[in-house]
């Protein structure tokens, strides 16, 4: 009671007349057994909880290993319209694992920005950049249009209507011999400067950058 | 013979004594029956002590005015049952297997096995029907001013309820694994990375990595028929709890009634 509260309690166990105290106690065998109980419990249970947790949320830690894929060749691909083609992103799981990437020839007209300077093919994603259904490009209208929202992107990628938050996303690309290659996904802001890859809806102009780091599974 | 005590039933409902030189007590089958039923019970009862748990949980006093309102949460949890009951059936088809095994086996469910359209039907409409009867039952709540004190901490078990329903609806959307199923998971996983700073991070929690890939259904799955149904059950066992120990509130159109003295003083 008022022993409790006491701002200097004594040290000793038995100069606060705790009944069966021994010489030079410190901490009665009550307290120590019950911190030793709940010691014993908190590691029995963290030895198991920690390694589950781990396992559930390891693969957002993990990198995802480079991958190039072979297109087309270079003759396939016009300098002003699109052909569509299709790229494994996830393997092993049928359809569900590709995408569609609208892919044409580096226009030195049409691709002015100074980010695009070294890359031979202009692969854009398929992948709307509000929340990530398929957008089509219409050759009549010169446009990328959604159907699921009405996101509108121009030739370039960029958004001209609708929800979207930053331009569709891209494709790095190569030549390998007569082949064009197609390799990581990358985002865009709205002038065309690279980022990591980001999921849809995360804008990348201003503070949005910061606000929507990559994960580390998709730093490149 | 070992006898339970009489539970509160209402005096209409009560067996009457038997009749005077009509024996006592066991004589016909019936009466052996009945005694069989009490001697289990009781020996259960005498190592348990459940029927006092049991009358505590079911014969409770609730205020006048109790009406049909008051059935939406227990119709919820009904609904929750019914799809577990449906689920746990469904699983015993179905493959979690993304290069299409799953729709396969969905197809299979609905085309081939006897009543397996019925029973998926139940389950698909029944996740419909209990997020609607949650909406009904969190209305309830809230237009009679049930939320208030003692019963705060129920509101807020129910609101972690409506958000675990609402997981469970998200995560059994994929598992047909149709193309409804495919893009509304991209867009729902998308819209969950829109979270600023932590949303990419939930977004690749869910889908198991930085793209949708082989382990997302799996993911999914475990989620939707192992996490999510033990945590609502658990926490719909700590609702009902609550609901026993504090009670429930009357309608707010009830006025309590006062005291003839009282009333009288009123000016």
């Amino acid at each position: 009671m008022s022993d409790k509260h006491a701002k200097h309690k004594p040290k000793y166990t038995l100069e606060r007349q705790i009944p069966g105290a021994f010489e030079g106690e410190t901490i009665t065998r009550r307290r120590f057994m019950t911190g030793t109980a709940h010691g014993a419990g908190a590691i029995a249970a963290s030895a198991f909880l920690l390694p589950a947790l781990g396992f559930a949320i390891g693969p957002i830690f993990k990198s995802v290993p480079e991958h190039w894929e072979v297109v087309g060749t270079v003759g396939d691909f016009p300098d002003n319209n699109y052909i569509p083609v299709v790229l494994t992103l996830a393997p092993g799981i049928g359809e569900a694992g590709k995408t569609t990437v609208y892919v044409r020839k580096f226009n030195p007209e049409l691709d002015t920005d100074p980010y695009d300077k070294n890359t031979p093919y202009i692969a854009i994603s398929s992948r709307c950049a509000h929340v990530g259904c398929p957008v089509r490009w219409v050759d009549a209208s010169l446009r990328f249009i959604c159907p699921c929202h009405g996101g509108v992107y121009d030739l370039l990628g960029r958004r001209v209507g609708g929800p979207p938050v930053r331009p569709l996303d891209r494709f790095y690309t190569r030549v390998s011999g007569e082949n064009v290659e197609v390799g990581p996904r990358f985002s865009v802001n709205s002038q065309l400067r690279h980022f990591s890859p980001r999921l849809p809806g995360e804008p990348l102009d201003g503070i949005g950058q910061y606000l929507y780091p990559s994960t580390p599974g998709q730093k490149i | 013979m070992p006898k339970l005590p009489a539970p509160p039933v209402p005096a209409p409902l009560k067996a009457p004594p038997p009749r005077p030189g009509k024996g006592n007590g066991a004589s016909g089958p019936l009466d052996h029956a009945a005694s069989a039923g009490i001697t289990v019970v009781d020996w259960v009862d005498e190592r348990t002590s459940l029927s006092g748990a049991a009358r505590w949980m079911l014969f409770r006093k609730v205020p006048k005015g109790t009406n049909w309102f008051y059935a939406l949460g227990s119709a919820t949890m009904f609904a929750f049952l019914n799809q577990a009951v449906t689920g746990v059936f469904l699983a015993m088809y179905y493959r979690p297997d993304a290069s299409g095994g799953a729709y396969e086996s969905i197809r299979y469910v609905t085309n081939n096995v006897f009543l397996g359209q019925f029973v998926r039907g139940m389950h698909k409409w029944g996740s419909s029907v209990m997020v609607v009867l949650v909406f009904l039952h969190m209305g309830r709540t809230f237009f009679f001013g049930a939320y208030k004190y003692p019963r705060e901490l129920n509101w807020v078990i129910g609101v972690v309820l409506l958000i675990l329903t609402m997981a469970m609806s998200f995560t059994g959307y994929l598992l047909p694994f149709d193309q409804r199923a495919y893009w509304a998971t991209q867009v729902g996983v998308n819209i969950n990375g829109t979270g600023p700073l932590l949303g990419p991070y939930l977004s690749n929690f869910l889908l198991g990595g930085s793209e949708f890939g082989a382990t997302t259904l799996s993911r999914f799955y475990a989620i939707h028929m192992l996490l999510l149904p033990g945590l609502i059950a658990a926490l719909i066992g700590a609702h009902l709890y609550l609901v026993a120990k504090l009670g429930t509130t009357a309608p707010p159109w009830k006025k309590a009634d006062k005291p003839q003295a009282l009333r009288e003083t009123e000016v």
